[in-house]
């Protein structure tokens, strides 16, 4: 494929189409993923997440400075939420980042969520398989602006970095499972603001919960828009990543990621072929009427349905 | 397979007005469309490099400070500097009605002045898409 040769080359354009490809799940992505495959692993990937308004995309501004004065090509995917109602989206993180914008060596693409869940978009693990095997050094994935639990953010990043603000809530919000726990470094932004030694004392708290661990979670404070604490939070997060890796944490992580993955695959690979065989578009409805009315069962009637289609593939690979 | 178009709105030049662009943000994502906004101030250089990146099939450019003339022609050729010619290029705020020609001479493919109903867009985004 001409694309993958000029993607591989690192052309903007190419990049820019192939994450296209991707995203709309073309027909041809498969095949194009799998021809990148090998030249992917190099890009080391970030993830910012938070609630809305924390500043993410402010802080991921100044984070592109940081990395862009130590030579590396940086590439950010920011997602933003697509309307459930006309499916249309307003894409706006890119705004704060305009100012790379014209920098060859910066790529910034929005993606809008399509009606994924998880806080970011649905190809994105592809999408970084795109920028990496591109050349690019750094990958910084923007989550949209996250409630409780979107969290899928660990599914693509090496480090996650959670963003949080002063006047959230009270120290029960920092005790709750999801989003509060998911982050590798704690950034609590907009230092300025009043709250911020509650929040640190609430943030603080709820790591000593986690009990020891060696590679403890950092938190660094930051006010994005002044530009203060950067500097401080880009060592934070290479001493970080540094351990990460000599702990083999980073090997585990990945790995991790990886099963994770391939479960995705399984089983959107299966429905495919299982939706096909049972003719699910064509008769879901009727379906539904059936369990409505109660005509049918759901445990049996769709145990039936998936012995059959068992059956059915293997007396076709006997016959073949 | 989830095809969608992707729309650049992007203001160039020095007026500080956009609340046309934000309508027509906002409008366009309520018809579906997917719409990256790039906010005040930008040059053609930069709506011409966020355009590749996000690979959208349109740039609309809104511009109320009258250098219209100008900017809308630079950044139709330097989408063909960059062999992006297949981005088209529409635009709209306050354009005198006898610049209209003009524009459309140089590569801008339709101009929406004020008061423009949201279906007149639509329709020039479907039909060329």
């Amino acid at each position: 494929m001409e694309l993958v040769d000029r993607v591989l080359k690192g052309e903007i354009r190419a990049v820019a189409k192939a994450i296209t490809l991707v995203e709309n799940g073309h027909p041809d992505k498969e095949k194009f993923i799998d021809s990148i495959y090998s030249k992917c692993g190099n890009a080391v990937v970030w993830g910012v997440t938070g609630p809305p308004g924390a500043g993410k995309s402010t802080l991921v501004d100044k984070l592109i400075d940081q990395e862009r004065s130590k030579g590396k090509k940086v590439a950010v995917i920011a997602v933003d939420p697509s309307s459930p109602f006309s499916g249309g989206a307003v894409l706006g993180d890119r705004l704060r980042m305009q100012s790379h914008a014209t920098d060859p060596n910066v790529f910034i693409r929005s993606m809008a969520s399509r009606g994924h869940l998880g806080g970011v978009a649905g190809n994105t693990t592809d999408a970084v398989r795109v920028l990496d095997a591109a050349g690019y050094d750094l990958i910084i994935i923007e989550s949209i602006g996250v409630g409780q639990t979107e969290i899928e953010i660990i599914e693509v990043a090496d480090i996650v970095l959670l963003v949080l603000v002063p006047g959230m809530g009270d120290e029960i919000q920092a005790l709750k499972a999801g989003v509060m726990e998911i982050g590798d470094i704690y950034i609590l932004n907009k230092k300025d603001h009043d709250g911020i030694e509650k929040l640190e004392a609430e943030v603080n708290y709820m790591l000593s919960l986690k009990g020891y661990d060696e590679l403890k979670n950092p938190v660094v404070l930051t006010s994005a828009v002044e530009n203060i604490g950067i500097v401080e939070l880009t060592h934070t997060i290479e001493d970080y990543y540094s351990r990460l890796k000599t702990s083999n944490r980073l090997t585990h992580k990945r790995k991790k990621r990886v099963r994770e993955e391939i479960q995705h695959l399984l089983i959107s690979k299966i429905m495919t072929v299982i939706n096909k065989n049972l003719e699910t578009e064509k008769n879901i409805d009727h379906w539904a009427e059936k369990l409505i009315s109660g005509e049918i069962s759901p445990y049996s009637f769709f145990n039936q349905k998936i012995k059959n289609f068992l059956e059915e593939s293997s007396e076709n690979a006997d016959t073949n | 397979m989830s095809e969608k178009v992707r729309i650049l709105i992007a203001k160039p030049g020095l007026d500080g007005h956009d609340r046309g662009a934000k309508y027509i943000a906002r409008a366009l994502k309520d018809e579906g469309y997917e719409v990256i906004y790039t906010g005040l101030r930008q040059t053609p250089d930069s709506i011409v490099a966020t355009a590749i990146q996000e690979d959208v099939q349109f740039i609309g450019l809104s511009l109320l400070s009258g250098a219209h003339k100008e900017l809308f022609p630079k950044i139709v050729d330097k989408l063909k500097e960059q062999e992006a010619s297949d981005i088209h290029v529409f635009g709209g705020g306050v354009i005198p009605d006898r610049d209209i020609p003009f524009l459309l001479e140089h590569g801008v493919e339709a101009v929406f002045t004020p008061g423009t109903p949201i279906s007149d867009v639509v329709k020039f985004i479907e039909s060329v898409k």
